[in-house]
């Protein structure tokens, strides 16, 4: 059911959001945890709002490939950050819409009156996935706390085979249904009929979008730049935007995960991306006590699931309608919409789904279809396919850029939608401030 | 571009000239193939050729849920005779070699089922690309009909995938699945569901273009084996030999198969279809293939509930004695094929929560055939044992699965019908006690019904639904639903002593007692009886469902048969002998029995057996006297059972004692087998059995009058 915020609860208020620069995975970011960049980001955010931590009642992050070692990442980022130890941290996840959970989460806590001042947002590395040792092997490591002598040690080794001692990679599949998110995206392309043509120049028009912003300046007011041990070189722009892409580029790239006739390439998915994202949140009492100008107002938001089976990525089609009839908008209300971009032609069968009438009857129980979203109003700074998409991240730099795109483009209200693993999807309504 | 449209097909031509043939049978749900089909292909096949702009071709199925299901069953019940069955099999290899001389590639797009002439239409063409989707599957299971596949499948299979691989598919009909279809090259390519056609029409374009080349390199030791004619023909030889051993000669159409394989690897295509053809209209007329064909028929009608609309809701069943393997697997097929929560209950928590333990074992093993592990943890959850009668109250079925005593069911029962609601169905899985007497102790015996089920339940078809004196007609729906719903093959039947199916079984294994009794050598006959068909002769079958059952159910009959419940001429000779076994200690699989089990089968005649039936002094006994003591016993109680009204009908009597017991399919169960037999015949027998062995061989009067009407059991 989705929520608005306006009614019952107190007004819920955008003040500012930045990210880190976003950066392809085993490059910028390598050799960081998801922690420092989650400090990092978290102390830029302080800095360039003159926030006295102090003030803060929560922070809340999204992360997804949990490190065991900092398993509440939000509780040490937080602390590295100087933020101080008598504020609480907690972190959420929720495959891609992590962040969204950890921002509407800290708009919650605001509007019930449990807080004033939240920070909220999202760290992920996919440079270094968690591997894990092989059951068989694991079991023997934890009774071997126990073992004393040499040959309680042999004992534990006997049985073990060469191959057993391989490290298990973590599995991108789908738990419940062993599906790879690739061939999910690539098998809605083929049930919404888009071809591999059309999510190239999706593709590219991403690249494009994101170029032509950061040549415009648009992107710089997101960033907060950041540099790195040993050598702390500044970093200061997002990596993942390929300037010099083409059709024929693209076109080229075979397809890598339906394997030889599928449509999804490399080319047109999001890369696996480093990255953090915060937003800073308040009352808007809060807010005008402390002098803080907001950029915009939390109107509503939902969280949708489906079949991850058959709809794994299809949520922002069911999330976005049930945000706009709660605020009682329609398509041409909205200036600025913000679609997560897992693959193009995930972007692309929502849009078909978003439009079509026959999706409507179908799945929506007879509704009007919510019509078309007008290209000229879709992710005009870019999006996940260029940007990067790191994935407790994206969440936050989708509302950050929303925001800041109502201001630069002058609207009045935004939509932001993004899918998820396991079948979920959000959608969140801005109002500008 | 040429449209043509016939009632079974549509074709398409897209701007670039691939043209895709859309098969797309008139109110039908699947497509078969039909002659009219094959006419249909031919004409688009000709259209094809004759149209320069057309590059390629698809061949895809307009149903939804699978490409082509087989050949149309029904057009085989209508042959005239073997030459016309021979002619079909003719046009079909007519039409699908104009597909394969073709200049224009041709693609198969596969989604679902292609069965028998379906995988054949596939074989054809240049190019396979199917669904990576649990449904999709290939097989040519016309020998389990008792015939070959007479598209081209003996012919066409081996040249794809090399002749080991193709031979089980030819002589088993095991289905292959998208997976290994692709890895073993019968098919080219995977896609998903959504892409199927798209991807189809880019792989015929590629070909069109030269773009794609199949890769069909087979493995390097089948290449070293199936190069040359001397180990060739050793693999022929293994498989004559594995045929033997496992149809023991009841099945012609295995070796026949054969016969084509070889035939055209050694002689060519052109002989190996020759043969084919004829071979195909030879077995059509086999009284094996119309056996099998007519069993085929009746699981189809018997997929339907008789009773429908009166069943009542089961959202929760519960079964009692969940702990041992019997209510195990009641409680596995309720929670995995019926999708029902079920509770679990036995005399202890810790008991219940074994059975929870053999579901998981037997659904682990089915990891990745069918079932994933997610799959399993979701129908696990479904199954909850609880500790006390009170948690049974949301119960809508409760299945007893107790030990064989009527006072221990009474007990159970009445206090589970203190807390479950009035209208839950009470059923019993007893195999033997009349479900009147049970129903009889209890409060509400309308509700009350018999399910017998057979084990192992997860792997046994059949149910036997028994209607009880007070049963009512929602009671006997209900549980006939849920069985269907567990993907049973249900027959319901009237109750009396044993039923339907432990009466006939339990008539024939005392036969079997009697026979040793009279000098009989255990191995000797266990080896007569799988000549005949059984899967397993009486005495491992005494071993297998272990010899303290045996006698239970021996004691259950023999107070029914005493009492003069089975007719009071009858004066059945009832053996004591399992119950003396069980109790000097042999109790079969799990210890001793008829013979040794060393923890394991070890195929040993435990010779001490013989001193419970007159001494080590064997004699074997000519074939003809154990196979017609035995069959004749089994089929003269059927008889019986379909007079008394026991059975509805002879062909639920077929397919109960086929399904529930292993009765030769091939025979097509006791009914068929009298008919075919010819009724005169078996008054003959039966004469010569009484005379010789004493009044319980007397004959039913049914089978009297019907042979002398000259009338059958099973109307052709």
């Amino acid at each position: 059911m989705p929520s608005s915020l306006s009614s019952g609860g107190r007004e819920v208020v955008f003040v500012d959001g930045c990210r880190l620069p976003f950066q392809q995975s085993g490059t910028g970011y390598a050799d960081l945890m998801a922690y420092d960049m989650g400090r990092m980001t978290l102390k830029g955010l302080l800095s360039r709002n003159d926030l006295d931590p102090d003030g803060v009642d929560r922070v809340v992050l999204g992360s997804v490939v949990q490190d065991v070692e900092t398993s509440n990442v939000a509780r040490e980022a937080a602390l590295g950050a100087g933020i101080p130890k008598h504020v609480p941290a907690f972190t959420v996840t929720m495959a891609c819409i992590s962040s969204n959970q950890a921002l509407t989460s800290g708009a919650e806590l605001i509007a019930g009156g449990q807080a004033d001042v939240v920070i909220a947002g999202g760290t992920e590395t996919l440079s270094a996935p968690p591997i894990r040792l092989q059951p068989k092997v694991q079991r023997r490591l934890f009774q071997a706390r126990k073992a004393k002598t040499l040959g309680d040690y042999l004992d534990l080794l006997k049985g073990l085979g060469l191959g057993d001692l391989l490290p298990e990679a973590p599995s991108i599949a789908e738990f419940s249904t062993g599906e790879v998110m690739g061939e999910s995206a690539d098998k809605l392309a083929a049930m919404f009929d888009v071809s591999r043509e059309a999510q190239d120049e999706y593709a590219l028009r991403s690249h494009e979008k994101a170029a032509e912003a950061r040549e415009e300046g648009f992107l710089e007011e997101e960033l907060v730049p950041a540099s790195v041990p040993p050598d702390f070189d500044p970093i200061t722009e997002d990596n993942g935007i390929r300037e010099d892409t083409s059709m024929d580029k693209l076109s080229g790239l075979s397809p890598s995960f339906v394997k030889p006739y599928g449509t999804v390439s490399p080319g047109n998915s999001s890369p696996l991306t480093d990255g953090a994202s915060a937003a800073l949140v308040m009352s808007a009492e809060a807010a005008e006590e402390r002098g803080y100008a907001p950029q915009a107002t939390l109107r509503a938001y939902t969280y949708v699931a489906q079949d991850p089976g058959e709809e794994l990525l299809l949520g922002p089609a069911y999330a976005m309608p049930q945000v706009l009839d709660a605020a009682d908008l329609g398509v041409d209300d909205i200036d600025v919409f913000e679609l997560h971009e897992a693959f193009a032609g995930q972007v692309l069968a929502v849009l078909r789904a978003c439009a079509s009438e026959a999706f409507a009857n179908e799945h929506r129980d007879g509704a009007d279809p919510m019509g078309e979203i007008p290209m000229d109003k879709l992710n005009t700074w870019g999006g996940s396919l260029s940007l990067g998409h790191p994935f407790g991240a994206t969440g936050t730099r989708l509302v950050t850029t929303a925001a800041h795109r109502l201001h630069t483009e002058d609207g009045r209200f935004a939509l932001v939608s993004a899918c998820a693993a396991g079948g979920q999807g959000h959608a969140l309504l801005l109002e500008r401030a | 571009m040429p449209a043509l449209n016939s009632d079974e097909l549509r074709l398409e031509t897209s701007n670039d000239g691939i043209a895709t043939v859309w098969l797309d049978q008139p109110e039908q749900s699947v497509n078969t193939l039909a002659p009219s089909t094959l006419d249909a292909l031919d004409d688009a096949t000709d259209a094809i050729n004759a149209t320069p702009d057309i590059r390629a071709a698809v061949f895809i199925s307009a149903k939804p849920d699978g490409f082509v299901a087989g050949a149309d069953l029904d057009a085989l019940r209508h042959f005239d005779g073997p030459e016309d069955a021979a002619e079909l099999s003719r046009t079909a290899h007519r039409a699908l070699r104009k597909v394969r001389a073709s200049d224009k590639p041709s693609v198969a797009a596969i989604h679902g089922p292609a069965l028998g002439g379906g995988c054949e239409v596939a074989l054809a063409c240049d190019y396979r690309i199917a669904t990576n989707r649990p449904e999709t599957r290939f097989a040519l299971p016309e020998v389990q009909l008792g015939l070959l596949p007479g598209g081209g499948g003996t012919q066409l299979l081996p040249r794809l995938v090399g002749l080991q691989q193709a031979l089980p598919i030819i002589l088993t009909g095991k289905n292959v699945y998208a997976e290994p279809a692709r890895k073993m090259g019968l098919v080219d390519a995977l896609i998903h569901r959504p892409g199927l056609h798209r991807a189809a029409e880019e792989a015929a374009r590629r070909l069109a273009d030269g773009d794609v080349e199949p890769d069909r390199d087979k493995s390097f030791t089948d290449k070293a084996i199936e190069s040359n004619t001397l180990s060739r023909r050793f693999v022929y030889r293994q498989a004559r030999k594995q045929i033997q051993q496992e149809t023991r000669g009841n099945y012609p159409a295995p070796p026949r198969a054969l016969e084509c394989v070889r035939t055209g690897l050694e002689d060519g295509l052109d002989a190996g279809s020759r043969l084919e053809s004829r071979y195909f209209g030879e077995l059509a007329f086999t009284p094996e293939s119309q056996a099998l064909v007519d069993l085929f028929f009746l699981k189809q009608e018997h997929d339907k509930n008789p009773l429908h609309g009166q069943a009542r809701d089961v959202e929760t069943v519960a079964v009692l004695g969940a702990g041992g393997l019997m209510g195990a697997g009641i409680a596995e097929v309720s929670a995995h094929s019926a999708g029902r929560d079920v509770l679990l209950k036995d005399q202890s928590l810790e008991v219940a929560a074994q059975g929870r333990k053999t579901i998981w074992e037997d659904l682990s093993k089915k990891i990745g055939k069918g079932t994933t592990a997610f799959e399993r943890d979701v129908v696990m959850e479904r199954a909850r044992p609880v500790p006390g009668y009170d948690d049974l109250a949301d119960a809508d079925l409760v299945i007893e699965a107790v030990p064989e005593d009527l006072d221990v069911k009474h007990t159970v029962l009445r206090e589970t019908e203190e807390v479950i609601s009035d209208d839950c169905v009470i059923a019993s899985n007893t195999s033997g006690i009349p479900i009147t007497d049970i129903a009889g102790g209890l409060e509400r015996p309308e509700n009350v019904v018999g399910m017998h089920y057979f084990s192992p339940v997860p792997s046994m078809p059949l149910l036997e639904v028994v209607r009880g004196g007070a049963s009512s007609d929602e009671a006997v729906a209900t549980a006939t639903q849920v069985g269907l719903d567990q993907g049973k093959t249900v027959i319901t039947v009237e109750d009396g002593p044993g039923f339907y199916t432990t009466r006939i079984l339990s008539l024939y294994m005392n036969e079997a007692l009697l026979l040793l009794e009279a000098g009989a050598e255990v191995k000797q006959v266990d080896e007569i009886m799988e000549d005949f068909g059984f899967p397993m002769g009486p005495y491992e079958l005494f071993d297998l469902v272990g010899l303290r059952t045996a006698a239970k159910i021996t004691d259950v009959m023999g107070s029914y048969i005493d009492d003069g419940h089975l007719g009071e001429e009858r004066e059945a000779r009832l053996s004591d002998a399992a119950s003396t076994l069980a109790q000097a200690g042999l109790t079969g699989q799990k210890g001793e029995g008829f013979y040794e089990y060393d923890g394991r089968d070890t195929d040993g005649v435990n010779e001490e057996v013989y001193a419970f039936f007159g001494g080590p002094e064997r004699e074997e006994l000519a074939r003809q006297i154990v196979e017609e003591r035995l069959s004749m016993m089994m089929c003269a109680e059927a008889v019986r059972c379909l007079e008394e009204g026991i059975l509805e009908s002879a062909e639920d009597g077929d397919l109960g004692a086929v399904f529930g017991l292993g009765f030769p399919p091939s025979r097509g169960g006791p009914f068929r087998h009298l008919d075919r037999m010819g009724l005169e015949n078996a008054v003959t027998r039966l004469k010569r059995l009484e005379n010789q062995h004493g009044p319980r061989f007397a004959g039913p009067s049914l089978l009297a009058e019907k042979a002398d009407a000259g009338d059958a059991f099973r109307k052709e």
